[in-house]
């Protein structure tokens, strides 16, 4: 009598890494929802008869659902819809934007930091404390007012405040990752620092790197509705998720959907970068679990 | 712990010096620079504006004015606040009270939900409560905070009536209860992202707790289990949260900025927008590195702390 050999399965990481991520539903309804948002935001006002910017003074907040405004018209007789999507298109761009840059800032600041050490690494990673102890709005804030608000400077300044924890994850690699054989041995080929560094060493870090940018988006979308909802980030008549709520307050007892359309959207999409960035995690790197 | 004290202290000193350095460049990046209070007014001409600068010192190399600069604001001379020429530290001083108050209040609703959370969440760890607490906390975090006030306020004040919609307390009342009244939507907005990070973090320090062998021990002993739960397990759980206070902290104070906009809270956060507005640079440099140095200090505390309650921290 022989014993059957027990059928073992055996998964490509990649594969694995799937099917640990198809396991975590609330990342792929995110992953879901992000899409649509993306899709809704791209095409979506190409099939509403409104322009986002179409004033109509006559027809002033109309409710949600009342003829052809979904979701009513705001205080210019805007199409509210309309501004949301291209709205959309403003804070979703930035936020991914803003994730690009800083996530190059990042990696360049936390691989010099974590290869070469010593001097250089304390320096650069000192100034990464620096800049943390500044509150990410207080220095957002300032530097929106000091300079001239739009599309390109808010999203640089974004940027500018959430590349540190990118910094941080990318050197605490970097500095484990060089004392690894493979970079002993890249070494010992005679590769240059540079090639070791962005050819060897910060691939084999990406996991934890993707899942700060996907987290480092979810920041960037909300630090954007934060700055322009106090009126230094995207300016009107052009519309963003944050400054459609500008003047929500306002007309909070007459015309409460003009708060709570733009609101849900920002909430939404946050809620399905987090939740991304959460899945990713748990299937990229099982082991780095951080609340 | 002298010298674990003492090195951490350097430390501190070493960033509060980057700190200032960054903020002096912020400075030099205004506008005009520190002149822009006199650029803005068409009455200066280009003399006047060369003889203030040479009479402000500002004509002299960067690192001597950074030094300069930098040594004033030890000393305690932050400028003067454009509007109203006041000093900018006692202008902080005046707006800190609110904030500081809205800041401790909601702290403490944050602990308290924030430790109860967790803690049942790690007990019953994968129930539902375990579940709908971690979705919930996520959301939380998602939530732009001055849209849940804005929805607060549109609940509680403009449909219910319950809660007044802004501002500290009722001109010409002056008793608690009005001052309470006034702090509890505020207070409730600014502790939700809070309570879903205490909660998330005691959460995962409690699941480490309660799987040491100390904690076995105590069962095999027989202890009743909420004695085991608080007696031994919170008390120890509760040590790393002090770090996640330090750490919080300047999320805490962004968050205090926003929720003082919504609510018209007469504190530094909304000091600073105002400034904004005005372009009193002067103030909202204040502000920016009051803030920030409220922050290291923070930490700092929170580090020492740490190595006071948890002996093994000096080594390192």
């Amino acid at each position: 009598m022989s014993t059957a050999a027990l059928p073992t399965v055996h998964l490509a990481p990649g594969q694995a890494a799937w099917q640990r991520f198809r396991r975590h539903r609330l990342a792929f309804a995110g992953a879901v929802t992000i899409v649509v948002l993306v899709l809704g935001s791209a095409f979506g006002p190409y099939l509403l008869p409104f322009d986002d910017t179409f004033i109509d003074v006559m027809k002033r907040f109309a409710p949600p659902l009342s003829g052809a405004h979904i979701l009513g018209t705001d205080e210019l007789g805007r199409d509210v819809l309309a501004r949301l999507m291209m709205g959309g298109r403003v804070s979703l761009s930035i936020g991914i934007v803003a994730m690009v840059i800083a996530m190059a800032v990042g990696i360049l600041v936390g691989a010099f930091a974590g290869f070469y050490g010593g001097v250089l690494g304390a320096v650069l990673m000192r100034l990464v404390d620096a800049v943390l102890c500044f509150p990410t709005i207080f220095l957002l804030l300032a530097l929106a007012a000091l300079t001239e608000p739009g599309f390109v400077t808010i999203t640089l300044l974004i940027a500018a405040t959430a590349w540190m924890s990118v910094a941080r994850v990318v050197e605490a690699q970097v500095r484990s990752l060089r004392e690894r054989e493979f970079a002993i041995a890249a070494v010992a080929f005679g590769s240059s620092n540079l090639r070791i560094m962005f050819r060897e060493l910060v691939p084999n870090a990406m996991a934890p790197i993707v899942v700060a940018a996907t987290l480092n988006v979810a920041k960037a979308i909300l630090l954007e509705s934060y700055v322009s909802y106090l009126g230094y980030g995207i300016q009107p008549p052009a519309a963003s998720w944050g400054n459609m709520l500008n003047n929500a307050q306002i007309y909070l007892t007459s015309a409460p959907w003009l708060a709570i359309a733009p609101g849900i959207a920002i909430t939404l999409a946050v809620t399905s970068f987090n939740f991304l960035g959460d899945g990713l995690r748990d299937a990229l790197d099982p082991r780095m679990n951080i609340p | 712990m002298a010298r674990y004290v003492a090195n951490r202290l350097m430390q501190a000193v070493m960033l509060l010096v980057i700190v200032s350095a960054l903020g002096f460049a912020i400075l030099h990046l205004a506008p005009g620079g520190p002149l822009s209070q006199f650029a803005v007014s068409s009455q200066m001409t280009q003399e006047d504006l060369d003889r203030v600068t040479k009479q402000l010192g500002l004509d002299r190399p960067l690192p001597i004015q950074y030094l300069d600069w930098f040594g004033r604001m030890l000393r305690g001379d932050w400028g003067r606040s454009y509007r109203d020429g006041e000093a900018v530290l006692s202008v902080i001083g005046s707006h800190l009270g609110a904030t500081l108050e809205l800041m401790a209040t909601a702290t403490v609703i944050a602990i308290l939900l924030g430790c109860w959370i967790g803690v049942l969440g790690a007990v019953r760890r994968y129930s539902l409560f375990d579940s709908l607490a971690t979705v919930g906390a996520m959301i939380a975090l998602s939530i732009p905070t001055f849209w849940f006030g804005l929805v607060t306020i549109y609940l509680f004040s403009v449909n219910l009536g319950w809660l007044p919609s802004g501002n500290r307390q009722t001109i010409g009342d002056g008793s608690l209860l009005d001052l309470l009244h006034h702090l509890i939507a505020p207070a409730m907005v600014l502790a939700l992202v809070e309570t879903a990070i205490w909660g998330r973090f005691m959460r995962s320090s409690m699941l480490e707790v309660i799987n040491q062998d100390y904690i076995r021990t105590a069962r095999a002993k027989g202890m009743p289990e909420w004695r085991i739960l608080t007696l031994h397990a919170l008390r120890n759980a509760l040590l790393p949260m002090i770090t996640v206070a330090g750490l919080q902290f300047p999320t805490l104070l962004g968050g205090a900025l926003v929720t003082e906009t919504v609510f018209t809270w007469p504190g530094m956060g909304r000091l600073f927008l105002d400034s904004i507005g005005y372009r009193d640079y002067p103030v909202v440099m204040g502000i920016l590195m009051f803030s920030a140095t409220m922050v290291l200090i923070g930490s700092l505390l929170a580090d020492i702390l740490y190595a006071v309650v948890d002996p093994r921290i000096r080594v390192g």
